[in-house]
C-alpha cells in the first residue's frame, strides 16, 4: 500500500520510501523515512495535495508524492 | 572582526533571532523562503563587534535547492567563527536533522533553543543542558518573539569563540562509518576542500552530492579515489538495501530522533493544538475555499474603508477627513501657496506641476499602501499564507504553476493591493524546479502590485465611485485570472516540460507580533515614499520638461495644444497609430510611458499631463474629478486602462530583478515584450468587445 491509497484520518508507519534524487531526498529531509508515522489528516479541497502529520508537526505532500511512500498500518 | 552565521529550518524564528542580534528592520514572515537572500547586519558582544549573516531557511544542506546551496557555501567558503542554529523546540526531532549535518561541519555552534512555550503546550519540555552535552554545542533557550535569551545567547556566542570548541561527531551506523573512516584516510592531506573536515567530505561523496563529486572530478585527483567510491556505494548499498544516500540521510534521521527521545521529556499528554483545531476548519474541503475568499474581500473593504471612505481625522478647521483626504488636503494646500508666492512662469509651472503634482498624487494614498501592509503581513505573520497554498496547489498546477508559486504571487501583491513585484520575483527562489521558478517569475508581475493600486483607485474614484470594494474585488479576480492564463500559455508554449515535488510545512498558527508588523508595514511604506520622493520626482521632473519644451508662449489657454507640440506628445501622438485600437489617446501613452519606470507613474505623469498649464486656484478638484469631468474619458476608457496597467511591461527594478534571477537578459527583455502584447490583446478584446454589444 503507498500513502496515496490511504483514507483521512488513518495513521500509517512508512515501510520505504521508493524513488531517487531530488524528489525522494526532499522527502526525507523532512522526517519521511522507514519507520516514520505519518497521519493522513486530511485531503485540500480538490482532493489534492494531502496533509499529513508526522513527528508532531503538519506537511502538505501532492499525491504524485504520496504514491512514492510505502506504507503499512501502524501497529503491525 | 569575528562572523556569525544564523542557520535553521523556515518558520523556526529565524529571521526573528536575527532581527533581535542585530536591530535590522528586515520582513518577519511565517511561511517558507521568505528569507530568500543572505541578510546581513552587526551585533555588539561585549564591546566587540561581530558580523552577522542570516542564512536562508532551510531542512537541509544537500546541492538541490537553490536556499540550501547558499546556505551551505557560505558555510564552506566564509568558515563563520560561530553558527548561532536557530531550533524549533516544538518541532525539535525534525529540526535536529539539520543541526546534525551543521555540526558536521566542526564549526562551533550555539544552539538558540527556540519556542520552548510551544513545546510545553505539545506536551513536553527539552532538557537544554542534556542536548548541549550530546551534541558538544551550547544551548541558549529563548523566545525570539518576546526578545528573551537574546543576551544569553551573545554570551553564549563569546564563549564558545573564546574556547573555540569544536562539536562533537556523531557516529551513524557501523556499515556507514566504516566506508567513511577509509574514504577519510584517502582524503587526508589533499585538501581538496580546505575549510571542512575530511570526514563531511567523505559523508558527502557517500551521499553522491553532485557539487562535491564534481569538484573533486575537476580537481584531478579522481583516479584513486571514484573506484573506491563505487566500491563503498555497492557495499552500503549491499548491507542496507537502500541507495548511500538514502541510508545517510536515514542514519541522520535515526540519530535525529534518538537524541530527540534522550533529551525531552514528556510532561502530560499533548493536547490537540489550536493549530489542528483551526485547521480542521480552515482547510476544510468545503468551507476552506469559502474562508478564503470571504478573507480577502474583507481585507480590501477593511482597507478601503478606513483609509479613504470613513472620515475619522479632525482637521484644525472643524471638518473630518480621510487619511487619504488629509494627505490630498495638504498637497492642494501647497499647490496653492506656491501659485500666489512665485511669480515666474516657467518655475511655477515647474514646482506646481512638476514636483507638487506628480509626489503629491503618489503620496495621497501613502495611508492606504501602510494599511495594506499591515493587514498582508498580518496574514503572513500568522501562517495564513502557507494554508493557501495547501488549498490552491491542486488549481495551479491545472494552470502549469505550483503551490509555492502562490508565494510569490502573494508577495507581488496576489492578497490585494499590497505588494511589490520585486520580491515576488526574489521569493521564487523557493521553487526547486527551473522550469516551475521561471513560469512564476514572469507571470508575477502581472499580480496588483502596491503601485498599481493608486492608478486603480484614482481611476474607480472617477469612474466608479459606488462600487469601489466590488471594482477592486473584480481587479483581484482579474490579476489572478490572467496570470494563470499567462502561465497557462507559457507552460505550455515557451517553458513546456515536467512539474516538481510539493512539500511543504504547515507551519503552527500564532498571533502576529504586532511590533514587527508595523515596523515592517512601515518600512515597505517607507520604501515607497523614498521611492516616490526620488525616482518618481526625477523622473517626473523630466516628464514635466518633455512636456514644456518646445514652449509656446503664444497659446498660453490652449494648454492641451502646448501638449501636443511638446516632446512628449509627439512620442504620444507617434504612438497612437498602435493605441487608437484600444481607445488610448497621446496623453495615456504619455502616462504609459512614465510608467514603465515605476507603476505609480502612471498617476503621476496623468497629473501632470491634466493640470499642466490649468490654473489651480480656479480648479483645485483632483485629477479624479478632472477624468470623469472630461468628454474623452468613458468608464470603458478607464477599465480598459486599469487593465492594461495590470498587464503591460514590468516596471524597471523588476525587470532587472528578472534579470538577476534568470541570470539572462534574454528573459528579462522576454517578460516586457511578451506582457505588454498580452496587455494589448486583452485590451484590445475588451475595448472592442464592449463597443460591440453597446
Amino acid at each position: 500500500m503507498t500513502l496515496a491509497e490511504s483514507k483521512e484520518g488513518q495513521t500509517v508507519v512508512v515501510r520505504k520510501v521508493r524513488g531517487s534524487g531530488p524528489s525522494k531526498r526532499r522527502l526525507m529531509d523532512m522526517g519521511i523515512s522507514r519507520g516514520t508515522e505519518l497521519k493522513v489528516e486530511r485531503f485540500a479541497p480538490l482532493m489534492d495535495p494531502v496533509q499529513i502529520r508526522l513527528k508532531g508537526y503538519s506537511l502538505a505532500l501532492r499525491r504524485s508524492e504520496c504514491a512514492f511512500i510505502e506504507t503499512e498500518h501502524a501497529g503491525k | 572582526m569575528l562572523n556569525i552565521a544564523v542557520a535553521g529550518n523556515p518558520n523556526c524564528g529565524k529571521t526573528c533571532v536575527f532581527n533581535n542580534l542585530t536591530g535590522a528592520r528586515q520582513h518577519v514572515g511565517n511561511y517558507p523562503g521568505v528569507t530568500v537572500e543572505l541578510f546581513e547586519g552587526f551585533t555588539v558582544i561585549n564591546g566587540k563587534r561581530f558580523h552577522v549573516t542570516d542564512l536562508p531557511g532551510t531542512y537541509s544542506l544537500t546541492a538541490y535547492s537553490k536556499d540550501e546551496l547558499v546556505a551551505r557555501n557560505f558555510l564552506i567558503d566564509k568558515k563563520p567563527d560561530v553558527i548561532v542554529n536557530v531550533v524549533d523546540a516544538s518541532n525539535l526531532e525534525r529540526n535536529l536533522y539539520l543541526t546534525l549535518q551543521l555540526i558536521e561541519l566542526k564549526i562551533p555552534v550555539v544552539i538558540a533553543l527556540n519556542m520552548g512555550d510551544i513545546a510545553v503546550k505539545k506536551g513536553f519540555v527539552v532538557n537544554p543542558s542534556r542536548l548541549g552535552a550530546m551534541l558538544g554545542v551550547k544551548v541558549v533557550e529563548t523566545i525570539a518573539r518576546n526578545n528573551s535569551g537574546m543576551e544569553e545567547l551573545k554570551t553564549a556566542c563569546s564563549e564558545i569563540i573564546s574556547e573555540s570548541l569544536p562539536p562533537r561527531t556523531i557516529h551513524y551506523s557501523s556499515e556507514i562509518e566504516d566506508c567513511v573512516s577509509d574514504l577519510e584516510k584517502i582524503l587526508s592531506g589533499k585538501s581538496f576542500f580546505p575549510h571542512v573536515p575530511d570526514r563531511w567530505t567523505a559523508l558527502k561523496m557517500l551521499e553522491q552530492d553532485e557539487t562535491v563529486i564534481s569538484c573533486l572530478k575537476t580537481s584531478g585527483s579522481s583516479e584513486k579515489l571514484f573506484p573506491v567510491l563505487e566500491k563503498y556505494i555497492q557495499k552500503i548499498h549491499d548491507l542496507t538495501g537502500d541507495d548511500s544516500e538514502t541510508a545517510i540521510a536515514e542514519a541522520r534521521c535515526a540519530a535525529a530522533s534518538g537524541i530527540f527521545r534522550d533529551c525531552v521529556s514528556i510532561s502530560k499528554i499533548g493536547k490537540r493544538l489550536i493549530t489542528e483545531k483551526i485547521d480542521s476548519v480552515v482547510c476544510n474541503r468545503y468551507l476552506g475555499p469559502l474562508i478564503l475568499v470571504v478573507i480577502v474581500y474583507m481585507l480590501f473593504t477593511c482597507v478601503f474603508k478606513v483609509a479613504d471612505e470613513l472620515q475619522w481625522i479632525p482637521l484644525f478647521n472643524g471638518e473630518w477627513v480621510s487619511p487619504v483626504g488629509l494627505f490630498s488636503t495638504f498637497f492642494d494646500f501647497l499647490s496653492e501657496t506656491a501659485s500666489t508666492y512665485i511669480k515666474s512662469d516657467i518655475l511655477k509651472s515647474m514646482i506646481k506641476d512638476g514636483i507638487i503634482g506628480g509626489v503629491g498624487g503618489v503620496m495621497g494614498f501613502v495611508p492606504l499602501i501602510f494599511l495594506m501592509f499591515v493587514f498582508i503581513s498580518a496574514l503572513e505573520d500568522s501562517g495564513y499564507v502557507a494554508r493557501i497554498a495547501f488549498i490552491l496547489d491542486r488549481l495551479l498546477r491545472a494552470f502549469g504553476l505550483q503551490g509555492k508559486s502562490v508565494l510569490s504571487l502573494i508577495v507581488s501583491g496576489g492578497l490585494g493591493g499590497g505588494g511589490c513585484a520585486v520580491p515576488g520575483v526574489m521569493a521564487a527562489r523557493t521553487l526547486r524546479e527551473e522550469k516551475d521558478r521561471l513560469i512564476t517569475i514572469l507571470v508575477t508581475p502581472m499580480m496588483n502590485c502596491g503601485a498599481k493600486l493608486p492608478v486603480y483607485a484614482m481611476l474607480i474614484a472617477a469612474f466608479f465611485p459606488d462600487s469601489r470594494g466590488q471594482m477592486m474585488f473584480l481587479l483581484w479576480a482579474l490579476s489572478w485570472a490572467f496570470s494563470l492564463m499567462a502561465a497557462l500559455f507559457l507552460r505550455k508554449f515557451i517553458i513546456a516540460g515536467e512539474q516538481t515535488p510539493f512539500v511543504m510545512e504547515l507551519p503552527v498558527y500564532h498571533m502576529p507580533a504586532f511590533k514587527n508588523l508595523f515596523i515592517h508595514a512601515w518600512s515597505r511604506t517607507w520604501l515607497y515614499i523614498k521611492k516616490a520622493g526620488t525616482i518618481i520626482l526625477g523622473i517626473n521632473l523630466i516628464f514635466w520638461s518633455m512636456m514644456y519644451f518646445p514652449h509656446q508662449d503664444t497659446v498660453p489657454d490652449h494648454a492641451e495644444e502646448q501638449l501636443r507640440h511638446s516632446f512628449a506628445g509627439r512620442t504620444g501622438s507617434a504612438l497612437e497609430y498602435v493605441s487608437k485600437y484600444i481607445g488610448f489617446d497621446w496623453k495615456i501613452n504619455i502616462a504609459l510611458i512614465g510608467g514603465f519606470a515605476a507603476k505609480e507613474l502612471v498617476i503621476g505623469t496623468l497629473g501632470t499631463v491634466y493640470s499642466m498649464g490649468d490654473d489651480a486656484l480656479e480648479n483645485p478638484e483632483p485629477l479624479s474629478a478632472k477624468l470623469s469631468a472630461s468628454k474623452d474619458w468613458s468608464p470603458l476608457r478607464a477599465f480598459a486602462l486599469m487593465v492594461f496597467v495590470m498587464l503591460y511591461a514590468p516596471c524597471m527594478p523588476t525587470v532587472a530583478a528578472i534579470r538577476r534571477e534568470t541570470g539572462a537578459w534574454k528573459w528579462a527583455v522576454f517578460s516586457v515584450v511578451y506582457s505588454t502584447t498580452f496587455a494589448f490583446v486583452i485590451a484590445f478584446i475588451i475595448y472592442n468587445s464592449a463597443r460591440i454589444f453597446s
